[in-house]
């Protein structure tokens, strides 16, 4: 069966094995190589539940357009050997045009990948393999893969040479190896041939992690404390030598409590401060971020969130710490809960976050997630912002000063440790405007008034959500959601329907002015979320008067969702 | 920041905030905070550039009765706080202090990992063996047949012994003082402040309002009959088998504080992105 080769806007394939087969780095080097074509593309992976050595599947979307969500379905299916990978057929739907590729001697594909109707292609990446000296099966692969979309040569030995830095026998073994898979490619008689790649623009290939991490670095932050915590430990791992390199510091904590409370010391003595966890992380700084709304202390929690409640599912990814982070604290505490909606985009709101919080001086909660955090994007420049942090400082000495004096604005300025004149206690307790302890029930309004009214003190901009379409009908949605909503509507144009998408950025404080706004001449908007409880939907119910009828689209972790799904329920919904 | 004033300006009374404490009549807290003052004004630092970190307790009011920068945390966290400030702000002294229920119970763990750490900061604790400010509860360095209201036939475990934890984990400076001792006890915060490293003070600090008793612990206690040592397994084997109240300094050792890499030439944020541009 020979498949009609019509060149294709985007091309999803995967490619799995067992522990140590090296389908990370076959991954890595096609998204690269896409890179290189002049492709947008978005790479995601998975593993098992083995601390080493585990089936693993790199998930790659390549495509003319850029690529904020997964697609509906693969179109190839490649294995180095079967192992485990069954594991992650709930991950890797195939369609009847889809081509599953494996090597023979390593055994059939598992069932549940050809019900599907999918076609299963034996080749022997291993014997091809073993022909070239240093030869790995996981280069032939990725040399099958690039032929089967249509990557150029040149670009498959670009993303070789850059990493493979070394060159040497390696390199030749290596391109040997993803040219005899090219030659693979040609033989199966399918083909998912890209289209041409769109003109070129300046880009970048980042990760979440990486991007929210920079953004953090952008913003002014210089002292990090955390404790390690899947899936946000890249984030750190990014930062520790990247902070050493710009003249900061990271701090290893023994646990959540330490992180929190280090780096409230920490931006306490002026130093802008970021501390980066995962839900159950989340869970244990409750208590001290009130102490940084009481006391006034700017600082910045990422939280990339995963599969809750408890240990949940560690790996993957879900919108459900969207209550802790905005109700979890005890007391009427006002503080920052923000969102990203894309993988680049989690330079900007950290960034953003970051400078909201030296500016109010307020604790800033980014809610990132697990499938931002280790997706890696080919994505436009992000654009270059000059949010920095903007802390109000106390002049030395200045007369009668008082921490918590009550401004207009509600923001007062800070003394800095090392400032003479001024020295004052930072307190958790009540107090006065000097910040001595009070338990006057004036002092508690004024100051509990004085701490909302900073975060209603200053206009947000444009920022506060991403709005894009018009029409009747409205998606209202937030984080990783945003592309797949993005996606089914740009298909749901094609059906003649068509609506506004509402992302939004800024969760806290809510934005009902600027909200009604943008629902004008809405009747009705579907809440889309990845949540099991709709946390999303009754936020929106909370926090909003909304002025048209609402419908709930919402589902947990760990399965991403998907652009298919959304545009389904849009039709249905819009015809209903 | 500013040039430092001539020695002879330096008087505890600079230090003493016009901030009431809170404490009751008699409480040990009092003089362990002229303590505090006497040894920054020996020190001849300048309160602006002085930070007492605590987080809650009677013992954690503190900072606020200080003239220098103070933090007033959450319950078991000074130490966390006061490690952030210091590895941020490397100029500045730090001080933490609190109760023994603060640094050995909720915030247990961090005593042990500030040990370990040994960043130049200096730990108070006022010990009184009870929760003083939610009246009258067993901590850790309760005795096991203390009764309470909430332990009605005392705890029945075995006490807590932060000079030995101190000196497993790694401190660098152990010592105990006593608030029968105001002079003496200066002297050794003064002594642990000028230490490099993690230097932990332990007080004798009696809560007259639920320890009564404890008024006589001005009697028992004695200057340790041994100089200091800085070899861990002889002050070891004096910790264990001391009677809890000798007074002085117990161990000094020679541990390189933690000092984080920071580079010395440090680049542009923009060169960051490098990685990143295709
Ligand atoms: C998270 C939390 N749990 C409990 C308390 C209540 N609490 C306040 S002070 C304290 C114990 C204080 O004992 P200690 O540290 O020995 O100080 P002291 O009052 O004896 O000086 C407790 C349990 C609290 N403030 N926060
Ligand atoms: S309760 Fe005890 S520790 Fe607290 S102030 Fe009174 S005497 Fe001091
Ligand atoms: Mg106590």
């Amino acid at each position: 069966m020979t498949q009609a080769a019509k060149a294709m806007t985007s091309v999803s394939v995967a490619l799995a094995g067992s522990g140590g087969a090296g389908v990370m780095t076959a991954g890595n080097m096609l998204l690269e190589a896409a890179a290189q074509a002049g492709y947008y593309g978005l790479m995601t992976r998975s593993s098992g539940p083995q601390i080493r050595g585990g089936e693993a599947a790199a998930m790659l979307r390549i495509a003319t357009t850029p690529c904020d969500s997964v697609d509906d379905r693969y179109q190839v299916l490649a294995a180095v050997d079967w192992g485990n990978v069954a594991r992650f057929a709930a991950e890797l739907p195939l369609e009847r045009s889809s081509l599953v590729v494996g090597d023979p001697a390593q055994g059939e594909p598992p069932e549940v990948f050809l019900k599907s109707g999918a076609r299963y292609a034996p080749v022997t990446l291993k014997a091809i393999a073993r022909k070239i000296p240093g030869g790995w099966p996981n280069m032939v692969a990725l040399g099958l893969l690039g032929g089967l979309i249509g990557l150029p040569s040149a670009a498959l030995r670009a993303a070789l040479e850059k990493s493979m830095k070394k060159g040497g026998d390696a390199l030749a073994a290596s391109l040997a190896a993803v040219q005899a898979g090219v030659e693979e490619a040609a033989k199966l008689g399918a083909r998912y041939p890209l289209a041409p790649a769109p003109a070129r623009s300046s880009r970048w290939l980042i990760t979440g992690n990486q991007a929210a991490g920079y953004g953090a670095i952008r913003g002014g932050v210089r002292f990090v404390a955390a404790y390690p915590i899947t899936p946000a430990t890249e984030l750190l791992e990014w930062m520790a030598p990247a902070l050493e390199r710009v003249g900061g510091t990271l701090v290893q904590a023994e646990d959540e409590l330490a992180s929190i409370n280090m780096i409230l010391g920490a931006s306490y003595g002026g130093v802008p401060s970021l501390t980066a966890t995962s839900g159950p992380g989340l869970s244990l700084m409750i208590e001290a971020l009130g102490l940084g709304v009481a006391a006034e202390i700017p600082i910045v929690v990422v939280d990339v969130m995963r599969t809750g409640p408890s240990t949940g599912i560690a790996t993957k990814t879900e919108q459900a710490d969207l209550n802790l982070a905005m109700y979890g604290l005890h007391g009427d505490a006002p503080h920052l809960v923000l969102a990203p909606n894309s993988v680049a985009d989690c330079l900007l709101t950290t960034q953003w976050a970051t400078h909201l919080a030296e500016t109010l001086q307020v604790p800033a909660i980014v809610l990132s997630d697990q499938f931002f955090g280790q997706a890696r994007a080919v994505a436009e420049r992000p654009a270059t912002i000059a949010f920095a942090g903007a802390r109000q400082r106390a002049e030395p000495n200045a007369a009668d000063y008082k921490r918590y004096v009550l401004t207009p604005s509600g923001v007062s300025p800070m003394a800095i440790p090392g400032t003479a004149g001024i020295t004052y206690t930072a307190d958790g307790l009540e107090h006065g405007e000097r910040g001595t302890p009070s338990s006057s029930a004036a002092d508690h309004l004024a100051q509990m008034e004085k701490r909302a009214r900073k975060l209603d003190s200053i206009d947000y901009g444009e920022h506060w959500a991403q709005i894009e379409g018009e029409g009747e009908l409205a998606v209202i949605t937030w984080g990783s959601c945003t592309g797949a909503v993005r996606e089914a509507f740009a298909r749901a144009k094609g059906d003649g329907v068509s609506g506004r998408l509402l992302s939004l950025r800024l969760m806290s404080p809510a934005q009902p002015e600027k909200l009604r706004r943008a629902l004008e001449g809405v009747k009705r908007a579907l809440v889309v979320e990845q949540s099991f409880g709709g946390q999303f939907m009754r936020y929106l119910r909370g926090e909003y008067d909304l002025p048209c009828e609402l419908t709930s689209f919402r589902k947990p972790g760990p399965l991403p969702v998907r652009p298919d799904e959304i545009h389904r329920k849009i039709l249905e919904w819009s015809r209903a | 920041m500013n040039a430092p004033a001539p020695a002879a300006s330096f008087k505890p009374q600079q230090f003493k905030s016009d901030v009431k404490p809170v404490w009751c009549p008699g409480c040990g807290d009092y003089t362990v905070l002229s303590s505090i003052t006497k040894a920054l004004a020996a020190l001849e630092v300048r309160p602006e550039n002085v930070a007492v970190v605590s987080g809650i307790g009677c013992s954690s009011r503190i900072p606020a009765y200080t003239t220098c920068y103070g933090f007033h945390g959450v319950h078991g966290r000074a130490l966390a706080a006061a490690t952030g400030l210091k590895v941020a702000r490397p100029d500045l002294t730090v001080i933490a202090a609190g109760g023994d229920g603060d640094g050995y119970s909720i915030g247990g763990n961090h005593f042990l990992h500030a040990c370990r750490r040994n960043v130049d900061l200096t730990y108070i604790v006022m010990d009184n063996r009870v929760y003083g400010m939610t009246k009258g509860q067993p901590s850790p360095t309760t005795e096991p047949d203390w009764d309470s209201k909430l332990s009605p036939h005392g705890t029945g475990l075995r006490e807590f012994h932060p000079l030995v934890i101190a000196l497993a984990s790694g401190a660098n400076f152990i010592a105990r003082a006593t608030s029968s001792d105001p002079n003496g006890t200066a002297e050794l915060i003064a002594q642990a402040v000028r230490h490099p490293g993690f230097s932990f003070i332990e007080v004798l600090s009696p809560c007259v309002t639920f320890r009564p008793e404890q008024r006589s612990w001005k009697d028992m206690v004695h200057p340790a009959p041994v100089a200091p040592t800085d070899d861990p397994a002889r002050a070891a084997r004096r910790l264990m088998t001391d009677d809890g109240f000798n007074i002085g300094v117990l161990f000094a050792g020679h541990r390189k504080p933690y000092q984080p890499v920071k580079s010395a030439t440090p680049r542009s944020v923009a060169e960051l992105a490098a990685e990143f541009v295709l």
